[in-house]
């Protein structure tokens, strides 16, 4: 039994550390902020996931509440940070408009700027 | 399996060592703001591959408070950076 875990909790956590390493080639080469953002929130957020799940291999059973609450926690930040993120590059003119494909947030501004 | 763990380590230090490159070139604040939240969750994840390998529970509460923590400073800077034209 203790065997198992050892390989299961070696995959997960060779995989999470290829996923962050992954999120860190994403985040260096990619041509936009936003962009970046998709490698930062997804890949990252998946590689911290498998190494949570290879941590919680290991470890006695009592901690595995508190890894998963990690986890949640981890699961229920990216996406806000993203979205806050996404929003002020939109703003802030980091993002160029037109190499955008769909671009419903322009519409949107302009209808608040106009209802003041 | 002590060889799983250093190889882990050596890993997350090379996604590391890329983010800071992106941190140091990174045109906008907001690359900046995006490359530190990533090495903020690499932090977490390195001291999780610690918890793992000696099976120690003390720093656990620890991954919670830097999960936290780089959730808030990336609001609040993407916040500054919106609220302030010389922050862009």
């Amino acid at each position: 039994m203790r065997a198992a875990l050892d390989v299961l909790s070696a995959v997960l956590l060779l995989t999470g550390a290829a996923f962050c390493v992954l999120t860190a080639v994403g985040v260096l080469r990619f041509p936009d902020p936003v962009c970046r953002l998709h490698a930062a929130a997804k890949a990252q957020t998946l590689g911290v996931l498998l190494i949570l799940g290879g941590t919680a291999c290991q470890v006695s059973a009592h901690h595995i509440v508190s890894l998963a609450l990690v986890a949640v926690f981890q699961l229920a930040t990216v996406p806000v940070v993203g979205q806050v993120v996404g929003r002020t590059a939109y703003r802030t003119g980091a993002v160029h408009r037109e190499s955008l494909v769909a671009d419903e947030l322009e519409a949107r501004l302009a209808e608040d700027e106009r209802g003041g | 399996m002590d060889a799983v763990f250093v190889l882990t380590v050596d890993l997350l230090a090379a996604s590391a060592l890329l983010t800071v490159v992106r941190i140091v070139r990174g045109p906008t604040v907001l690359d900046r703001i995006v490359a530190l939240d990533v090495l903020v969750t690499l932090i977490v994840t390195a001291v999780a591959v610690g918890i793992a390998r000696h099976d120690t529970g003390s720093s656990v509460p620890l991954l919670l408070v830097l999960t936290l923590l780089g959730f808030i400073g990336s609001i609040t800077a993407a916040h500054l950076v919106e609220e302030r034209e010389d922050m862009r």
